[in-house]
């Protein structure tokens, strides 16, 4: 994994709580305009990963480094934002209150109307925090994580609790902050944002990383593909065939899922000629990721 | 990439602890729960004890209890000040985004001990509004510079104090043990009522308490405790504020 010049790199990072191995030899590497999106499923490490990243959680082995130097040093703090998963503010300040005393601790910072609407908190800025909905307290906290144009953003979990609108507002300033050459390090539950997003994906089981590269790559991983039909046939002798995982029928529809569609599909055409509606659809990354998490465990 | 080098920053420290600061004052000041009892309770007990039934009792009660009352005041923004925003920062992880963004250090506390400082002058002040309107009482201008400089420094061991306590407790239950330390000691250091009134025993275990050491400090300011030797209070004090500091960041540094 490529080092030199990183925006952030993970080098054989181990941390254990107790009884409990956090992380096991973690290796990573995200570069300048680079989004990399850490999946996996819940306690796999996502989190420690970030707070190693930030400086929060000393690794017992390996090292961290952002932009060449500790997470430790202010300088280099002072190129990072971030919002973290479970971080609220003091309830009787304003948000401008906050917005300003973040904005004091860089040296470059974006003017507050710019983080504003970047963020989605037009018209809130003299609210108090304690008084807003939680979504709106989630588009405050990213404010806070952009408001001194950081060259690298940890974003643990951004988009929880964000409604539909909100949740495309905040992709599409994490899309241009990165085409601004911004490296962005992404945890997410959701699938598709990391689909949306990503550059690179590396998915984390039992702290370990144990399937990394782009969303195409990953999605190859897995061989299965979907094929959806309206059919006459009895799903249970669909079922049946040797090359079919599963089946399902809703209604008139028929969905199978296998690892050789190409045979299956000659077989379905061969056995109904009144087929319709054919699909053949590749594996998208929710089912690899529960794949290669299945794997792992 | 290596070879680009960092903008060279130009972070103004001042602002930062300028606005760490106001951001402290006014989240306090807009939280009844802190705010009223520690601005009201000193004044209204001052009234009721040494203006209204003050002159029935043997001693000076309008300075005495200038003094001690001054210093129940300077307590109580360190000890709920501290004890309560540290933990509720600690709760809901606003203080571990503090460390992870880049806050200078010492811009936390340096802004609770400052909003703390702000708000012991706001009570000296009311208090020697009180005392000289109300309850007639007449002091040198050395000798309100001496309260003012005693109350200040004052402040500091409470701080260390409510910083431990915050380290320690959850936001819920910071402010009950804030305030099982608080009354108790204040009771029991001579603070309402002198200790020549009470038990003797109570007394005899008064120099374990800060309060006390505090107390002793501020009578000695307003003329109260003649030929009182000083600096013992004051090193018990400030070693009250080294050992609870050092406790606190022990704890803090564990996360």
């Amino acid at each position: 994994m490529k080092q030199a010049g990183a925006a952030a790199s993970w080098n054989g990072v181990r941390k254990r709580y107790g009884a409990t191995i956090a992380l096991d030899g973690v290796d990573l590497a995200v570069g300048t305009g680079e989004l990399l999106a850490l999946l996996g499923p819940n306690g796999a490490g996502k989190s420690t990963a970030i707070a190693a990243g930030l400086g929060l959680v000393e690794p017992d082995a390996g090292e961290v480094r952002l932009f060449g130097e500790s997470p430790h040093v202010l300088a280099t703090r002072r190129q990072v934002g971030v919002m973290l998963q479970a971080a609220s503010m003091p309830d009787t300040l304003k948000v401008a209150e906050l917005l300003a005393q973040t904005r004091s601790y860089y040296a470059d910072p974006r003017p507050t109307g710019d983080c504003a609407q970047m963020a989605g908190l037009d018209g809130l800025m003299d609210r108090r925090y304690g008084r807003l909905s939680g979504g709106q307290q989630r588009r405050v906290q990213f404010a806070l994580a952009i408001c001194g144009r950081p060259r690298l953003l940890f974003l643990d979990e951004p988009t929880v609790g964000l409604d539909h609108d909100a949740r495309g507002l905040l992709w599409q300033t994490v899309r241009g902050l990165v085409a601004e050459g911004c490296a962005v390090v992404l945890t997410t539950h959701y699938l598709e944002e990391a689909e949306a997003l990503a550059d690179r994906v590396a998915v984390l089981a039992r702290g370990r990383i144990v399937a990394a590269g782009s969303v195409q790559q990953i999605r190859a991983r897995v061989t299965q593909r979907r094929i959806r039909c309206i059919s006459a046939l009895d799903a249970a002798a669909i079922g049946a065939w040797p090359e079919v995982r599963s089946v399902c029928r809703d209604g008139e529809r028929i969905e199978i899922v296998t690892d050789a569609a190409e045979t299956v599909v000659r077989q379905l055409l061969f056995e109904d000629s009144g087929v319709s509606e054919l699909e053949v659809q590749r594996a998208g990354l929710a089912e690899a990721f529960v794949e290669i998490t299945r794997e792992a465990a | 990439m290596n070879t680009i080098a960092l903008p060279a920053p130009r972070v103004s420290l001042l602002r930062c602890y300028a606005l760490e600061a106001r951001n402290e004052f006014l989240r306090l000041l807009r939280a009844p729960s802190f705010a009223l009892p520690t601005l009201l309770f000193p004044p209204m007990f001052y009234v009721l004890f040494a203006v209204l039934f003050g002159n029935r009792s043997g001693f000076q009660a309008n300075v005495y209890l200038l003094a001690t009352y001054g210093v129940f005041g300077v307590m109580s923004p360190g000890l709920f000040g501290f004890g309560v925003t540290v933990a509720h920062d600690r709760e809901r992880g606003w203080l571990t985004l503090k460390r992870a963004l880049p806050m200078p250090p010492g811009a936390y506390l340096a802004a609770k001990l400052a909003m703390a400082m702000l708000f012991a002058t706001i009570i000296f002040v009311i208090l020697a509004a009180l005392s000289t309107t109300l309850g007639g009482v007449r002091l040198p201008a050395s000798a309100w510079l001496s309260l003012l400089v005693v109350d200040l420094f004052g402040v500091l061991p409470f701080c260390a104090i409510g910083l431990f306590v915050g380290s320690i407790s959850s936001g819920s239950a910071a402010p009950a043990i804030a305030n099982l330390i608080y009354l108790p000691m204040s009771f029991l250091s001579g603070l309402w009522m002198p200790l020549a009134v009470l038990p003797a025993f109570i007394a005899k275990i008064a120099p374990t308490w800060p309060a006390w050491h505090l107390g002793r400090l501020a009578l000695a300011a307003v003329g109260q405790a003649p030929g009182e030797p000083l600096l013992p209070h004051a090193l018990a004090l400030g070693a009250v504020a080294v050992v609870f500091t050092w406790l606190a960041r022990r704890r803090l540094a564990r996360g």
